[in-house]
């Protein structure tokens, strides 16, 4: 009995080996490949770069393989590895409005320049299960856009258009600035906005979904519009310093999200629509929006709104977004805790003992 | 294996430690202040001890020799975890004999033998602010460090006093250090803050989650919280270890059965084993001895 309380080495080694044959599963059905993963979970391997923080997805594939499919674990080992990885460097901003557009939508304007673009998205689907699914079969081919081109695919951002008429904020912009980083860097607060955009953008997807669908119900109200959403590949330009100009080094999916919010100004200001901005790796959209309210309602400070609401807390909804973070602290109730409870046990004890001797005085 | 081969010594680059050790010096340099540190993502979850196997492996030497301790005991599943991880990543050597560490990593205790001049204490910290529950914003509890602003503390204490009729903090029982700091001691039971004080080894606690590290250099005055009419006071036991007869060490309840047959046995294994090999036979040894094989 007392030695079962303590484990031991050869506790873990072996359930480390049923860990690794429960994965693995029936061996009588074919073993799930990395590359099935990274081309048909695409959706999964996406958040797992998002949030992981690396843009890998045969990294964020084989991830997803060894965490059985648990995404957050996923993440977890993705953050693991890229914390080792040397850092040579920061790239260029990416230039989100030269982005070669696979979707694009606004929801504040009938028509665009560069049009609308739907692009492969669920949103007018039927979510009805599709039984052909489970019998194999290849999908009919999706035909071309006629127009398709390079240029067609390229299109000004939305909210550019009605900054041009001083009607919405136009962001700050800055290339010579140096980024925070959060991963070198103790958060410190209140924390800028593009260290906040940081920690949103490698933020859990699901927590910042339920705080900016609180924002739309009144917790911090901020009238959202989605200005964009687009989806696309941009290129990454890196200068290294030995050349002094800068290079492609690559280039990335993103999905990006410009919000435009109420207007805040004054008798000598004149009024404009604000924006919250979200971005994730890969095809993101639910992530992206989330993010981009929640930016928005954490601008409460300095657009001079009132803080009452938890998404407008810096340091409530920044402390708590980071998914490994909380897993790990949620999930450490698990380790033996036998010190402190024998200390609360034995405190309890004490406690009622004292209760029932007074009640028993009292009797007498 | 080749796999290891890609890691640096003890796994953290050099980088890292430095800049480990320098938090630790300034940590130093002001025992209990807590200092924020860039803490690095580890193989390990949050949670899991990320902060003290941090701080071990920026202070970890070839020629160290390292005991991990969960709970008190060298076996919990955690302790051989974090064990294995640093003989895999540093083959340093490694002992559960207390007096043989230079460095402990511990968890929730610390060791009942007198630890010495030399010895290095790594503890691992969930929540570092003691003032947290009391306040839950950083930029306020910083700020009440910064002005020693303890009032509510002492208002806890107070309350827990007039509701219960003594301080109802039995573990994580907050101290001040060198007249100056309240500093968390990591969840260890109140039995074990009078070894804080005046300790001759060296003791450092790292929060990687919360990103802090914290520290007492040998020989800091360390005084648990208390009022002149309601003293610290530790734990107490009324019967001894039933393996070792031990009545001065900490005692971990175990459950025996289904009708209520418990047994207390000393938290710190290498403290129990010592004395049974040394010829301390408890109440229960035999039995439990029979129960074992």
């Amino acid at each position: 009995m007392y030695v079962a309380v303590k484990g031991g080495e050869k506790a873990i080694d072996n359930a480390h080996r049923l860990l690794a044959e429960t994965r693995r599963g029936d061996t009588g059905v074919a073993e799930l490949s990395v590359d099935q993963i990274r081309e048909q979970l695409k959706l999964a391997v996406d958040r797992v770069m998002t949030e992981g923080s690396v843009y890998d997805p045969e990294l964020a594939a084989l991830a997803i393989k060894q965490a059985r499919g648990d995404l957050i674990e996923a993440i977890f080992l993705v953050r693991a590895y890229r914390t080792t990885l040397p850092r040579f460097g920061t790239s260029k901003p990416v230039e989100t409005g030269k982005m070669r557009l696979e979707r694009r939508i606004s929801a504040t304007f009938k028509d665009v320049p560069g049009g609308q673009v739907l692009g492969p998205t669920f949103d007018y689907t039927h979510r009805l299960i599709d039984f052909a699914l489970a019998a194999e079969g290849e999908p009919p081919r999706a035909e071309a856009r006629e127009d398709f081109s390079e240029e067609t695919l390229a299109a000004p951002h939305v909210l550019d258009l009605l900054a041009e008429e001083g009607l919405v904020e136009r962001p700050e912009r800055d290339d010579e600035a140096v980024p925070g980083d959060i991963t070198r860097h103790p958060s410190e607060f209140p924390m800028d906005r593009a260290t906040r955009l940081q920690s949103l953008a490698r933020g859990d997807e699901s927590y910042l979904l339920a705080l900016g669908y609180s924002t739309q119900r009144g917790y911090a109200k901020s009238h959202p519009f989605a200005g964009e959403i687009r989806l696309g590949r941009v290129s990454v330009e890196y200068v290294p310093e030995e050349l002094g100009f800068p290079v492609e080094i690559g280039e990335i999916e993103l999905t990006e999200c410009n919000m435009i919010n109420q207007f805040a100004g004054s008798k000598k200001v004149a009024p404009q629509f604000t924006r919250g901005y979200g971005v994730a790796m890969g095809h993101g959209e639910r992530k992206a929006m989330a993010m981009s309210l929640v930016d928005r309602s954490l601008r409460a400070v300095e657009l001079g709104e009132e803080v009452k609401a938890p998404a407008q807390d810096q340091e409530f909804v920044l402390e708590h977004c980071d998914n490994v973070q909380a897993t790990g602290f949620v999930e450490h109730l698990k380790l033996p805790h036998y010190v402190d409870f024998q200390s609360e046990l034995g405190l309890v004890r004490r406690m009622r003992q004292e209760v029932e001797s007074n009640l028993a005085e009292a009797a007498e | 294996m080749q796999e290891e081969q890609n890691y640096n010594f003890a796994y953290l680059d050099e980088q890292t430690k430095r800049m480990i050790r320098r938090a630790l010096l300034k940590a130093l340099a002001v025992p209990g202040y807590q200092v924020p540190f860039a803490g690095r993502e580890m193989p390990m979850p949050y949670g899991w001890g990320t902060g003290g196997i941090q701080v071990t492996a920026a202070i970890l030497e070839p020629e160290d020799t390292l005991k991990v301790i969960d709970q008190g005991a060298d076996d919990t599943t955690n302790a051989v975890s974090i064990r294995k991880f640093f003989q895999k990543v540093a083959g340093v050597e490694t002992t559960e004999k207390t007096e043989e560490a230079s460095i402990i990593q511990t968890r929730h205790r610390i060791p009942e033998r007198d630890l010495e001049e030399g010895q290095i204490m790594v503890y691992q910290v969930p929540i570092p602010e003691p003032l947290r529950f009391l306040e839950p914003r950083e930029t306020e509890t910083r700020k009440m460090h910064a002005l020693e602003e303890y009032g509510l503390m002492h208002v806890k204490l107070y309350e827990d006093i007039a509701r219960h009729g003594h301080i109802a903090t039995t573990y994580a029982y907050p101290v001040k250090v060198a007249d100056r700091y309240i500093m968390d001691p990591s969840p260890i039971p109140k039995f074990d803050n009078p070894k804080l004080d005046n300790s001759p080894a060296l003791q450092l606690f790292g929060a990687g989650r919360e990103k802090r590290i914290y520290a007492l250099p040998p020989y800091t005055p360390v005084k648990s919280l208390d009022f002149e009419d309601h003293p610290f006071e530790t734990q107490t036991w009324d019967e001894p270890c039933a393996l070792c007869g031990a009545t001065d060490s900490y005692l971990d309840e175990v459950i025996m059965d289904d009708k209520g047959t418990r047994m207390f046995v000393c938290s710190d294994t290498d403290y129990c084993t010592t004395r049974r090999e040394a010829g301390h036979v408890g109440p229960d040894a035999q039995a439990v001895g029979e129960a074992a094989e």
